[in-house]
């Protein structure tokens, strides 16, 4: 494993596996036991250093360095010296000085963790980047897949919405590329990047024709707001052109799940009643994330002496 | 100090090609097992508590430590039942996340970690490891087992004691003890993991490095 | 006054000779010329240029002395071999006056290291919404002919079509920074397969394309001079090849970094490498040097842009977009023009003094002549260089203010050794006299 992880490129297919693997192992030890801590990272420091607010996300990591006995230090950037004026650079300084062993970074900016990395000695996880990646939310996607279809190898994904702006998307290609699945993307074509043919995907401007053939339909946070630049005209029309409703959900295979990486906007990409179907992944998603998130801190700092 | 002496007695093996090093062969091996697997069953006949052999092994739980701990708690439960008749609970506890040395050796691979269905509570369990040597490992077991469950008593069955102790620390049943010296790589070899049963004691060649503690 | 004389150098890379500096002139040419009392400068194996000229440079002064002064980047242009320098008006206060321009005119003149020329803007505090007073510039002690939003598009088609139209009363020329604004809005990097998988948001080909297209057509119509800073995409040297075949009278020029670096540059995330407009493609940094080559594009212009540490040390988004470039210009150019054999060293003089001088109509016979041809009884604006000579480019080392230097620990040919700004050295054996 590389020291920092910054995107799913950083992880070739042995460590992305071991990744799951360990995450596997972590939720089996941890399972139907009352206490749900280990003392691997007893004396560590993990900063959870958050420029966006992202209540789930925090709360994921804060859960999984606590599980594993870390110190956790939440460093929230909004309302602190941060918010402004103090420069990341000068933040990095700090968290350096106080010794922090791992950098858990979320930031508006995409690439501000590669940044963070040149500055800090200990490990940068990065919790989600702008408009970049967010690569434990792929990992804790791929385990979700492993669990609920036996395998990520061969597996048939779309990936369906707002792909230009969407930083899981852009994890979730690249890792699942790695893991062996074929990955579709779909969305109107405002919505991809323009370079998008040199990824490792698929590309559909038409939902109704992928879904009889996907496994996993992984369904996109998409911002209403988005209609006022023009990359949709309205709600409604995505909604019935991009959204996931039961008429749909109906023409998946019957054993394909739906995915979201949250939060979901009810009633335009996903509606509520694939959101809460048997097919939907939404909830283990979420208890998923927090073991993977062990796994990786564990990785990234349970050895590899410094 | 601990004895330099050999620990090459009684080393030729009884059948097959012995690697370089081997102290203790297949047959040796199947002979300790054997009797550890008698002592265990005498030791369930004495538990005050249970009343019985039957009981007392009905209450046991040989909990192995990967990675060779866990196939010799298996072939221990195999034996009691050829011996006795009687079922053995085995589980497996890995102790990788409960290490105290992770930052000098580094991370590797967790293996499972599984229980009785019942749990281990107010069961006597016995840690079962391939070899005793600092007593770090049986450390991190004992404090895996306290946030697992609350066992009426915890016992330590090793194939191999090699001595040099960290921590107060003793095996309650042992297979074989062979003095070593701190320079010296002992590793127990098994069917499940190595493709061969054997027990080799070699001369360290790596300058400063020591036997997994 | 110091006279010289320069023995051995090669003019435009020709034969040998001696060239001899008396009263700001070059007074004689030829071989083993006596001139007793004159500083002797060994020049075997140096390539003489006249004094190079950079139509585009940012000297943040007035406004950002923490980042450059006109002294400090004046240093910097005579290190890289300059003799003037075109100052950009997106200054603080904006230089859209004639007292902005002429406290940079004379500050420059002060400094005594380069001539320092402003640049006017084009509109109101660069805004885009009402003309500057253009012609209260061009008759200021500063005599502006350039004149730039630079910074910014000048975006309204109507009000750049006047301001082609004005600027011919004093021969002057617009300087367009093209970029349509509405297509670039957040724009960090150039948009194609790297900004897809970085997550920065694209600055489209088309954006500057869409704007060449429009100002040649509009230049064309009022028979005005435009000239086009900075071109980065393929597909502006080919408009600009098809305008020019139409006889618009349009010029162009190029950055060093765009003839070098590409937008790989940017998947470091270090915004040292964030300029505007961005580095583009391997194929633009192809038809870039094809551009300048046969003489489509017309000129190199470094569009040094000094930034201060805090505003290059931070995420890719929040920092300035601009990059040094005075005192590497001329070695990027030999790296990719001269050494491939594109560009000779009279191809050299006329990218980098001739047409440069030309357009900012410094070419005359008045005392900031400039561009002129290496001969007897012209000014003696010269440049001595060692082709031969390649060094790592040190950012600390540099004479620039700020250190943001896209070449830090690039190896790269050429060695400025000289530089005389009407006949005073102001650099001798690699170092500047002040």
């Amino acid at each position: 494993m590389k020291r920092h992880l910054l995107e799913a490129a950083d992880l070739d297919r042995d460590d992305a596996t071991l990744v799951l693997d360990t995450a596997a192992q972590i939720d089996q030890a941890l399972a139907g036991r009352e206490v749900k801590k280990l003392p691997t990272l007893r004396g560590r420091t993990v900063v959870n250093l958050f420029y966006e607010d992202s209540t789930r996300t925090r709360i994921s990591f804060e859960l999984a360095a606590k599980r594993l006995s870390a110190d956790v230090i939440n460093f929230s950037a909004k309302g602190s010296s941060v918010s402004k004026g103090e420069s990341l650079k000068d933040t990095a300084l700090t968290l350096e000085a106080m010794g922090a062993d791992a950098v858990v970074v979320r930031h508006s900016s995409s690439g501000a963790p590669h940044r963070l990395a040149n500055w800090v000695r200990g490990s940068v996880v990065n919790a989600g980047d702008g408009t970049h990646e967010h690569p434990t939310q792929a990992l804790l996607d791929a385990y979700t897949i492993r669990q609920r279809l036996g395998r990520v190898e061969g597996v048939r994904v779309a990936i369906v919405g707002d792909v230009l702006h969407s930083r899981v998307a852009r994890s979730n290609v690249g890792l699942l590329h790695t893991l062996g699945a074929e990955v579709t993307l779909v969305a109107p074509p405002t919505l991809l990047p323009v370079g998008v043919g040199s990824w490792p995907a698929e590309v559909s401007y038409d939902l109704d024709a992928v879904l009889p053939k996907v496994d996993v339909v992984m369904m996109l946070r998409v911002q209403a707001e988005r209609m006022n630049a023009s990359f949709f005209p309205s709600a409604r029309e995505y909604s019935r052109r991009y959204g996931l409703d039961a008429r749909r959900m109906g023409a998946l295979p019957d054993d394909a799940i739906v995915m979201h990486p949250g939060p979901m906007n009810r009633g335009m990409e996903i509606a509520a009643e694939v959101a809460d179907s048997a097919r939907s992944t939404i909830v283990e998603q979420v208890a998923n994330g927090v073991s993977t998130r062990m796994a990786v801190l564990y990785l990234l700092l349970g050895g590899a002496p410094q | 100090m601990a004895s330099s002496a050999q620990p090459a007695r009684n080393a030729a093996p009884s059948s097959g090609d012995p690697s370089p090093g081997s102290v203790l062969s297949a047959a040796d091996v199947a002979r300790m097992v054997d009797r550890m697997a008698h002592q265990l069953i005498e030791r369930a006949a004495t538990d005050a508590d249970a009343g019985d052999t039957t009981a007392g092994l009905a209450n046991l739980v040989l909990v192995g430590i990967p990675t060779r701990g866990a196939p010799l708690a298996r072939r221990l439960a195999a034996r009691i039942e050829a011996f006795s008749g009687v079922t053995v609970d085995v589980a497996t506890v890995d102790i990788t996340l409960y290490r105290d040395d992770l930052r000098r050796r580094g991370v590797r691979a967790l293996e499972p970690t599984e229980l009785p269905a019942g749990g281990i509570d107010d069961r006597l369990v016995v840690l079962v490891d391939d070899v005793l040597y600092s007593g770090r490992s049986v450390r991190a077991a004992l404090d895996a087992l306290r946030d697992l469950g609350r066992p009426k008593a915890v016992q330590l069955a090793v194939l191999v004691d090699r001595g040099h102790r960290e921590l107060p620390i003793r095996a309650d049943l042992v297979g074989k003890n062979l003095p070593t010296s701190r320079t010296q790589k002992v590793s127990v070899r098994l069917v499940e993991t190595d493709g061969v049963d054997e027990v080799l004691v070699t001369e360290e060649r790596v300058a400063g490095r020591v036997d997994e503690p | 006054m110091t006279s010289y004389l320069i023995k051995g150098a090669r003019p435009l890379g020709g034969d040998p000779v001696d060239i001899h500096i008396t009263d700001g002139r070059i007074s004689a040419i030829g071989n083993s010329l006596d001139a007793t009392g004159a500083e002797v400068v060994e020049a075997a194996g140096l390539i003489a240029l006249p004094g190079l000229v950079d139509l585009h440079t940012h000297l943040r002064e007035p406004g950002r002395e923490d980042a450059e002064t006109v002294e400090t980047g004046s240093r910097a242009a005579a290190l890289g071999g300059f003799t003037a320098v075109h100052a950009m008006a997106n200054t603080d206060p904006v230089a859209d006056t004639a007292g902005v321009v002429e406290q940079v005119w004379r500050l420059g003149q002060e400094a005594g290291l380069v001539d320092v020329v402003p640049v006017g803007a084009v509109t109101v505090g660069l805004k885009g919404e009402r003309l500057a007073e253009l012609g209260a510039m061009a008759d200021s002690a500063a005599r502006v002919r350039v004149f730039s939003d630079d910074g910014h598009c000048v975006a309204d088609p109507a009000l750049m079509r006047r301001a082609l139209e004005y600027v011919k009363a004093f021969d002057g020329v617009v300087a367009q920074h093209a970029e349509e604004p509405r297509l670039t809005v957040g724009a960090q990097m150039h948009e194609g397969d790297r900004s897809a998988k970085l997550g920065l948001t694209g600055w489209p080909a088309a954006a500057e394309e869409a704007i060449i297209a429009r100002d040649v057509l509009l230049a064309e119509h009022v028979g005005a001079r435009l000239h086009v800073c900075h071109v980065s995409t393929a597909g502006s040297v080919e408009i600009l090849r098809w305008a020019k075949s139409r006889g618009v009278q349009v010029t162009a020029e190029v950055t060093p970094h765009h003839l070098l670096l590409t937008d790989a540059c940017a998947e470091s995330y270090d915004p040292v490498f964030k300029v505007n407009p961005p580095l583009r493609t391997d194929a633009d940094v192809e038809a870039l040097r094809a551009g300048l080559a046969d003489g489509t594009i017309d000129a190199v212009g470094t569009d040094h842009a000094p930034h201060a540490v805090e505003d290059k040390e931070s995420e890719w988004a929040q920092a300035r977009p601009g990059m040094l470039g005075l005192e590497q210009a001329l070695a990027v150019v030999i790296e990719t023009m001269v050494e491939p054999g594109r560009l000779d060293w009279a191809g050299v003089a006329d990218r980098m003094s001739v047409r440069p001088a030309a357009i900012g109509r410094l070419d005359g016979l008045g005392i900031r002549s400039q561009g002129r041809p290496i001969a007897p009884g012209e000014p003696a604006n010269l440049v001595l260089v060692d082709p031969a000579a390649r060094a790592t480019v040190d950012p600390a080392a540099l004479a620039s203010r700020s250190r943001n230097s896209p070449y830090a620990g690039r190896e790269l040919p050429g060695r400025i050794v000289a530089t005389f700004l009407r006949g005073t050295a102001t650099v001798l054996d690699g170092k500047a006299t002040r």
